[in-house]
């Protein structure tokens, strides 16, 4: 058994949160306000994850700002990046519609703004 | 001259937020001058997320944030004129503005509202010694060229400033593929919110220098790499404590200052404190029928608090609009111990409803009472459990206490 020590990262207060656990199994959680930084830290200890956030190019020319509508695992981002880098996406393009589809476990890139 | 219920300066999260407010209390007329050939402000280049938690109760993303306002804005008849810049603010409330279509025309509002946001302090404002060489970026400039025009500003990478906008893009331009070698603050605590320690520096294992300046920039033509110095408690570099880092590009994020040019010219009221104007609790400025909301007015650290202000303002704007000035009877709300800044700072008491006061503390205080004392007494006690100066608290006053309040109020730290 040991306690870990996190910050959460799902909203700007930034929770100071202890996270007794054993082996991949937690045991408790102390110091979140509330629900969403529990479940940020039984991730966290054992898989973290993150919502990527980036750009790809359009065909206009323009940069059309994307997200993972999941988090993906961290160590999965750079792999991400390099994919999304490669994709010139099709205009017009609305906002929440897919850019690419599947990148990990059923994880989509979306866009973020309308482009023309 | 065509005159407008409401003309709206700025088109960003403020401006936004204070035409729909505006319309939808009953002004018949609102305009909104852009000088960006785009709505949402700063909002377009904020590509990460953590917008809108407290408002919208979901994460979204600065574009997605921005665009539901746009929407709404889109919903209305608002007028919008991009691409246009406004050059002047009489006390009249004519507004001079340029665009390509009409050359330079005026416009007057019944009232108008200040929503120009903020500019970064630059590296003149630091005077850090050293050449004048390329490679030197505010973060929001860099912010700019990589998330809105598609480039990448540089490949190695210092940051001076632990703001939030400078961690960020400490994240932003690693993930691009460049190298964040340290970022440097000069204060003992970071500016940046805890969360993006976390997600934008250690997930990354950037460096961050705590106590640490800049104190030389090297290169010809483009930087070539930085000396960083270690701070004593005066914030003097201190000697023998140097170290170099090469690298092509340095990034400032080291605060920001409102944009108040218009509202200077216009003979608008300034407080030192807030570097925005001086506001009664409807927003509104020292000038009478012109109010403000958003970063020109106090720098927030959520922009789901700039809507809330700019719908007060966008609403009082549009009373006003309709009814005229109308007698003040006004009470100052003064910053005592261990607080920077309180606004608004005037509160008149012919005003009806419950007042928010929003303050900033002047450090990090644990287990304290934020204490409002008016004619010697105390007229209410919040306890909190940490306050910091990252971070804008706010206490309200109950229109009880408001109608019964006798001269000027203070508000003060009691630890």
């Amino acid at each position: 058994m040991k306690k870990v020590n996190l910050t959460c990262i799902e909203c700007p207060i930034g929770c100071d949160i202890t996270v007794e656990i054993d082996g991949e199994k937690v045991l408790s959680v102390q110091g979140n306000a509330c629900q969403r930084g529990k479940l940020y830290v039984s991730n966290e200890v054992v898989c973290p994850v993150r919502v990527l956030t980036t750009t790809v190019k359009t065909q206009n020319g323009k940069m059309l700002p994307v997200k993972s509508n999941k988090p993906i695992k961290k160590a999965d981002i750079f792999v991400a990046m390099e994919k999304i880098n490669g994709v010139v996406a099709k205009t017009p393009i609305k906002i929440g519609e897919r850019v690419i589809a599947d990148i990990f476990d059923g994880v989509d890139i979306i866009a973020c703004a309308d482009v023309e | 001259m065509k005159v407008y219920d409401v003309v709206i300066i700025g088109g960003g999260p403020a401006g936004l937020a204070a035409a729909v407010s505006a319309y939808d209390s009953g002004a018949e007329s609102v305009l909104i001058l852009e000088r960006d050939d785009v709505l949402g402000g700063i909002l377009n280049q904020c590509i990460h997320n953590g917008f809108g938690l407290t408002r919208f109760k979901e994460s979204m993303t600065g574009p997605e944030y921005a665009d539901r306002f746009i929407k709404e804005v889109r919903k209305r008849n608002i007028e919008v004129k991009l691409k246009t810049t406004v050059l002047d603010l009489c006390e009249d409330k004519t507004v001079t503005a340029i665009n390509e279509r009409e050359g330079v025309f005026f416009v007057r509002g019944k009232a108008v509202i200040l929503a120009m946001g903020c500019r970064e302090r630059s590296r003149g404002a630091l005077n850090v010694a050293g050449t004048r060489v390329a490679g030197v970026y505010s973060a929001g400039t860099a912010q700019k060229y990589v998330n809105v025009k598609g480039f990448l500003p540089g490949k190695n990478v210092v940051i001076l400033g632990s703001g939030d906008i400078g961690l960020i893009m400490a994240r932003r331009m690693t993930l691009e593929g460049a190298k964040v070698h340290a970022v440097c603050e000069i204060m003992p605590h970071s500016s940046g919110l805890k969360r993006n320690i976390v997600q934008c520096l250690n997930d990354f294992d950037i460096p961050l220098y705590l106590n640490h300046t800049i104190t030389r920039i090297d290169g010809d033509a483009r930087v070539t790499g930085v000396q960083i110095s270690k701070v004593d408690q005066n914030k003097k570099p201190i000697l023998g404590s140097e170290f170099y880092i090469p690298c092509d590009t340095v990034l400032f994020s080291v605060g920001l200052i409102p944009e108040n040019e218009l509202s200077k010219n216009a003979g608008v009221e300034l407080s030192p404190k807030t570097k925005g104007a001086v506001v009664y609790q409807n927003r509104e400025t020292s000038i009478s029928g012109i109010f403000a909301c958003g970063n020109v007015l106090q720098v927030h650290d959520l922009v789901d608090f700039v809507s809330e202000e700019a719908e007060l303002a966008g609403k009082s704007a549009s009373e006003y609009a309709r009814r005229g000035d109308r007698e003040k009877d006004c009470v100052n709300c003064i910053a005592k111990d261990k607080i920077t800044y309180v606004l608004p700072q005037k509160i008149d008491k012919n005003q009806s409803g419950n007042v928010t006061l929003f303050f900033r503390a002047n450090g990090v205080y644990k287990n304290c009472r934020v204490v409002v004392e008016n004619d010697g007494q105390e007229v209410l006690s919040l306890k909190k459990r940490v306050v910091v100066p990252g971070e804008m608290e706010r206490v309200i006053l109950t229109e009880k206490i408001i109608k019964a309040l006798n001269g000027d109020l203070t508000l003060k730290i009691v630890e």
